[in-house]
């Protein structure tokens, strides 16, 4: 407690030195946030039918669906009393922004995530069920609800379906992170994060994170499978990438400009905040390794023509620097909106810890989690084409 | 007091010599049963208090009161009410010098070097008790509320933890107590409040630099202290609604 | 699986499951949520018992004057008569519930006196204050001034 008040520099409200929200808050947003982008990516395909990141297609559905499973994990973990957290399904606050999660969550996981997917490998799941036996079948029976009709006119109904929930989905997927955004944008106190412009650079950096992460699954799961690189796919989604990130780039840079512009009451406590305790991680890491080097290596393969590894190379590196950029900028935002006093006229600092209950140690775990989550899907579900035994079930 | 006299008061009963308000609120006390206080009627009361600046001389009763009568931790940390000492150059009110050692809780010992051309002063703070208030209206399950008599309160059986009214809370006047991990404020002493008596922190200041008032309660010397002088809440910009009214308080205090 | 519902079947299952998680939720809910949920606002109305059952630790003003009417008619006119006997005292509701069993030990004035009256910038200009060291030797202050009444006549 002592060591806490002596990072404190000028002056904060007393019970204002601790943090409330650490390593695990960045965290939650961050997983959301790669769920959104993963399915809106998808969802290019279906509904504006982008044949070119067809192969991407059922890889985003899976990493979408295996994010969004552990996206909860981080909150639980950082409650108080994790087992009353159901009180917000029993009595939600309609007042409170936070206590609408539970429903987007449900409604995004059940409605939109599960159906699509369970639609569209409703066939692949039939088809195993008929094949597999022992566990593996009831485990598939049991997907398929035991039923087996995979008629053409079965199929082409689920098809449709399947397409009505994609446009439902944009919007859900919408909804999810901008309301994210929305939980820090709405915070009048906390002028850090109080902007209507919360929700909408949350849901352009998802979108960042979510394509640069499906493109980099799909590189290492074709690597991992030795199959040639389908680059007419790859291009494509780098491009998306490209053009979100260009949105999203923008949208920081006019929040910044006009903050900067308007300098507020708040702006002399941020700006001082920024230039010091949050330089590494605000300019080094997010703006400029995290920003600026990946848009800059991205807008280069637009302009020039370069050879397919020299390419793949720059996906390769622009993806994981994209990532790291959008995990800065979370953590810019929520441990940056605590890092300074709401009486403008002191500072603390984040000290974390490692292998306690909100500690680094289990950060990196749920990090690894959704990756553990999506090898089991991968393998149940699988995203290509597989080798078949017996006839008449090829896929 | 003569020991003969002092048996007779208490056999015949204190009734008699306790106004008839604290009576009411003796008996409950006495009884160890809220309840007993029947004539509280909440929808009656509308809780504020006003906060005197020009009498406030910084001994931390207040701090000392609230923390032994609410059980709050004694860690450097965690305070419900706490005392804020200001110094001011009088031409740049945005660049206050502020400390508020351990909340003020021992008093403030005089410092070496002090600059007579600067305005000094101290600031009490407290939960402010809005009635539109964004700790509340940020609870994602109903663990906090404004009670009907107009006070702020948590129901700490029901609170998750998840922290967000602390964020919420432009004065920062809510904290996490660790022996519970559910958040933890001001309760404008409402188990005081609803027997007749007044909070910790009012009943321990010697100067009166701070007075609990029912606004609902058109002969309680509030209405009077607030027409009376130009009286200011902290951060009205927030509009929160706060109930907490200052009198000379400075255009420097955050 | 014959008519209409033919190729519709497995939607029909899901749309069951579905059924049945919605309402077993509803059922959920209906038996959790806490009594007194909603009667005056969105929290537990026992909430509100909950905030007015701690325990009480200063007994006020009015409890003390009960009984010690010798120190109120001490204070009466003086510089310290409006002051709360507990500000000085401390918490003693004990002590008003028992007064024979429990008795409250006498405030050290070296410490309360000066806490208020050591002069200090930031205190209010009319308020009383003295440079301790310059004011008096070590002894107590209650040597000259009553602490009750404490101007010295």
């Amino acid at each position: 407690m002592e060591s806490v008040l002596q990072s404190v520099q000028g002056f904060m409200y007393p019970n204002e030195v601790e943090l409330q929200w650490g390593i695990l808050i960045v965290l939650y947003p961050f997983t959301t946030g790669l769920v959104a982008g993963a399915f809106i990516l998808a969802s290019l395909e279906r509904v504006f039918n982008v044949e070119a990141v067809k192969p991407t297609y059922r890889l985003a559905l899976l990493t979408a669906l295996a994010f969004l499973l552990v996206a909860p994990l981080p909150l639980q973990l950082h409650l108080g009393h994790p087992e009353r957290s159901l009180e917000m399904y029993l009595t939600p606050h309609t007042e409170s922004a936070m206590a609408m999660f539970g429903f987007v969550y449900l409604w995004y996981l059940m409605v939109v995530l599960v159906l699509e997917i369970w639609l569209d490998y409703r066939k692949d799941i039939v088809l195993m069920w008929r094949e597999s036996s022992g566990p593996t079948r009831w485990l598939y029976g049991a997907m398929a609800l035991w039923s087996d009709n995979i008629s053409p006119a079965s199929l082409a109904l689920d098809d449709r379906i399947g397409r009505a929930l994609t446009v439902v989905g944009i919007p859900s997927a919408f909804l999810l992170h901008g309301y994210v955004g929305f939980i820090f944008g709405s915070v009048k106190a906390n002028p850090w994060w109080s902007t209507p412009l919360m929700p909408i650079v949350f849901l352009f950096s998802a979108i960042v994170s979510g394509i640069a992460a499906v493109m980099l699954v799909y590189m290492v799961t074709a690597w991992w499978r030795e199959r040639a690189f389908d680059m007419g796919c790859l291009d494509t989604v780098a491009r998306y990438l490209f053009y979100a990130f260009m949105i999203d780039f923008s949208l920081e840079m006019l929040d910044l400009i006009h903050r900067i512009y308007e300098a507020d009451e708040s702006f002399r406590a941020l700006d001082f905040m920024v230039h010091t305790r949050l330089y590494t991680s605000q300019v080094l890491v997010q703006i400029l390794a995290g920003t600026i080097v990946p848009l800059g290596m991205l807008g280069l393969v637009q302009l020039v023509q370069l050879s397919e590894k020299a390419r793949r190379r720059i996906y390769a590196m622009a993806g994981v620097l994209t990532l790291i950029g959008v995990f800065a900028m979370r953590w810019n935002v929520v441990i940056g909106g605590q890092l300074f006093s709401k009486s403008f006229l002191g500072y603390t600092s984040y000290k974390m810890n490692f292998a306690t209950r909100e500690g680094l140690l289990p950060a990196i775990l749920l990090l690894i989690l959704p990756f553990v989550i999506l090898a089991v899907l991968i393998r149940l579900l699988p995203p290509w084409k597989v080798q078949r035994h017996g006839a008449g079930v090829s896929g | 007091m003569n020991p003969d006299r002092r048996a007779f008061l208490q056999k015949t009963g204190k009734l008699l010599v306790l106004s008839a308000s604290a009576s009411v609120a003796w008996e409950a006390i006495v009884a160890g049963r809220p309840e007993t206080a029947e004539n509280y009627k909440m929808s009656d009361h509308w809780w504020g208090m006003v906060i005197d600046i020009d009498v406030c001389i910084g001994c931390g009763s207040c701090v000392r009161a609230c923390k032994e009568e609410n059980d709050v931790p004694r860690e450097p940390l965690f305070f419900r009410t706490w005392v804020e000492r200001y110094q001011v150059t009088p031409d740049d009110l945005e660049h206050p010098t502020v400390d508020s050692p351990n909340g003020g809780y021992d008093g403030f010992p005089v410092k070496d070097k002090v600059d007579e051309k600067v305005k000094h002063f101290y600031v009490p703070k407290l939960c402010n008790h809005c009635h539109q208030s964004p700790c509340v209206q940020v609870c994602p399950v109903g663990a906090t509320f404004v009670s009907p008599d107009g006070v702020v309160l948590v129901d700490k059986t029901y609170c998750l933890g998840c922290r967000y009214c602390v964020q919420a809370c432009p004065y920062g006047c809510r904290f996490i107590d660790p022996r519970t991990e559910t958040v933890d404020k001001c309760t404008l002493c409402y188990h005081r409040i609803t027997k007749g008596l007044t909070t910790a922190c009012c009943e321990t200041c010697p100067t009166g630099a701070r007075q609990l008032g029912d606004l609902k309660n058109p002969k309680d010397p509030i209405h009077e202290f607030l027409r009376e002088h130009h009286v200011l809440v902290l951060k009205p910009q927030m509009a929160t609604g706060a109930k907490v009214y200052y009198n000379g308080l400075d255009g420097s205090v955050r | 699986m014959s008519g209409w519902l033919k190729d519709k079947g497995h939607l029909a299952r899901m749309a069951g499951l579905f059924a049945f998680g919605i309402t077993a939720f509803l059922v959920f809910r209906w038996l959790m949520v806490p009594a007194g949920f909603g009667l005056y606002g969105h929290y537990r109305a026992g909430a509100l018992d909950d905030a007015g059952a701690r325990p009480l630790h200063y007994a006020g003003r009015a409890a003390c004057e009960g009984c010690h009417t010798d120190i109120v008619e001490a204070r009466q006119g003086s510089r310290h008569a409006r002051i709360g006997c507990e500000a000085c005292h401390g918490p003693l509701i004990k002590h008003a519930q028992a007064p024979t069993e429990v008795k409250p030990t006498r405030p050290d004035g070296r410490v309360l006196c000066v806490r208020c009256h050591e002069t200090n910038p930031w205190k209010p200009k009319g308020f009383p204050q003295v440079k301790v060291a310059d004011h008096s030797d070590s002894g107590p202050c209650t040597a000259c001034h009553k602490p009750h009444a404490p101007k010295i006549s």
